[in-house]
């Protein structure tokens, strides 16, 4: 049995208040997967390349798996789950990725539109440029990245109330 | 993929993190935005068995400017540097370096101190320190000293940060306004280290070259200060005789390894061509 002590964490994910003890070496992703059973943030590569674990943390998009959960004590999450509408319908950049066919397997989305809320709130009227190099620490082996560009150019242009131009590819 | 056991600490002053670390001897490391140590830890070749995180002390943080000084606290981050008009107006070479590094994700966590007293060859931040001859506040038991840029770095990893000291500011002097500057990194890929990089800060006065400052990123196991590239440009017009001698200067004093980003060679001959796109675009931008 370990004698490291373990740790008291508060934060809030997804708007709910959450309290637990952990061993101080447990990662951001395992405390969200394995403790709340928040399983929409995935492990991909698990050295920080592949963004497949990317949530919200203080309005800061971060790889949760090179982040200790003690590190996230009193931060305000977000995560997939906690994307749609308060009303449960979907949010724009969810409706986006469906309506322009922005996910193939499906495993990097998660992170990917994670990565987008943030950069949308950041810039909520990237070009095609800033959004390729927004997602450039999130890895799709899928799409080629158009659709996901495009994506987030209709989720951009919803909230901004402007036409959606572009077609899915 | 998990990192060894050890003990968490979240001083709230640098006298309280400092003696931590004084305690703990080689066995604590400071963690600040983690991005270098983490991996290393889940990779289990660090495992400190005290780890003392900087993230709560809000003395390290920020970015001010005094006389013709700027300092940064060790824990602003890289998104931070991106994001600073102070920065952009006095020191534009740092946003231009910062977005080269990682990627967006890393540079929200990312710090200046963490990537400049790590010691890794491969970090941007250390050769362009040189280039800007920053100095580097250490603060251990018995106070705080300043150790140029120049002078830190012993070896890959070895530096003259002692075990119980924490880097807690970068000092850096600011060139003036209108000189002309370049950061150009060659690299496979976003996210990857340099193959070779080359941070140029120069001064023109009627064409010729008043002030020349070279450095190079990851073509050693320490950052390089390619002091006598500078002196040949000095005074030059960056005729091409010159850049090409100075260029040779630079590439003598490489030694990189040959890896997965390419032969000696090749990364010698680099470093070279990165000097001599810096200098064209720093000559540029100083010409308006």
């Amino acid at each position: 049995m370990s004698d490291i002590e373990q740790i008291p964490v508060s934060l809030t994910v997804n708007g709910k208040k959450v309290q637990r003890f952990v061993e101080p070496r447990t990662l951001l992703i395992h405390f969200l997967r394995e403790e709340l059973d928040l399983t929409g943030p995935h492990i991909g590569c698990e050295t920080s390349h592949c963004g497949a674990c990317t949530v919200d943390m203080n309005g800061m998009s971060v790889k949760s798996c090179t982040v200790f959960a003690v590190q996230a004590n009193g931060a305000e999450l977000t995560t997939i789950e906690g994307m749609a509408n308060p009303d449960g319908t979907l949010s724009a950049l969810q409706e986006g990725f469906r309506q322009m066919h922005g996910l193939q397997c499906g495993f990097c989305t998660p992170g990917m539109i994670t990565r987008a809320h943030t950069l949308l709130k950041e810039n909520p009227n990237p070009t095609e440029d800033e959004i390729r190099m927004g997602i450039s620490g999130n890895l799709c082996r899928c799409t080629g990245y158009q659709n996901i560009v495009k994506a987030i150019q209709y989720a951009a242009a919803k909230l901004n109330g402007t036409d959606i131009q572009e077609a899915a590819e | 993929m998990i990192p060894g056991e050890f003990t968490y600490h979240r001083p709230s002053s640098v006298a309280e993190a400092v003696a931590i670390l004084a305690s703990h001897g080689d066995e604590a490391r400071p963690l600040s935005g983690g991005h270098s140590l983490i991996p290393m830890m889940k990779l289990r070749m660090a495992a400190p068995e005290h780890l003392v995180d900087l993230g709560g002390i809000a003395d390290l943080k920020g970015i001010a400017e005094d006389g013709d000084t700027i300092t940064v606290g060790a824990m602003t981050t890289q998104h931070e540097l991106i994001g600073s008009d102070l920065l952009g107006a006095r020191l534009p070479i740092i946003r231009e370096t910062s977005l080269l590094i990682a990627d967006p994700q890393i540079r929200y966590l990312g710090t200046l101190g963490g990537n400049v007293a790590n010691g890794d060859p491969g970090n941007d931040m250390p050769a362009l320190m040189q280039c800007l001859n920053a100095a580097y506040v250490l603060t251990g038991p018995d106070g705080a000293r300043e150790v140029a840029a120049r002078e830190f770095y012993e070896a890959a990893y070895f530096t003259a940060l002692a075990p119980d000291e924490i880097l807690t500011a970068v000092k850096i002097p600011v060139p003036p306004t209108g000189h002309g500057y370049a950061y150009e990194k060659l690299k496979r890929k976003v996210g990857d280290y340099a193959t070779a990089a080359a941070a140029v800060v120069l001064t023109l006065s009627g064409g010729s070259v008043s002030t020349c400052s070279v450095a190079l990123t990851n073509v050693a196991d320490t950052p390089l200060y390619a002091e006598e590239a500078g002196s040949i440009l000095t005074g030059s017009t960056l005729d091409a005789d010159t850049v090409k001698r100075a260029v040779a200067a630079a590439e003598a004093i490489t030694d990189p390894a040959s890896d997965g980003r390419g032969p000696a060679e090749y990364r010698i001959k680099m470093a070279g061509i990165m000097l001599e796109r810096a200098l064209a675009r720093a000559a540029d931008r100083a010409r308006g």
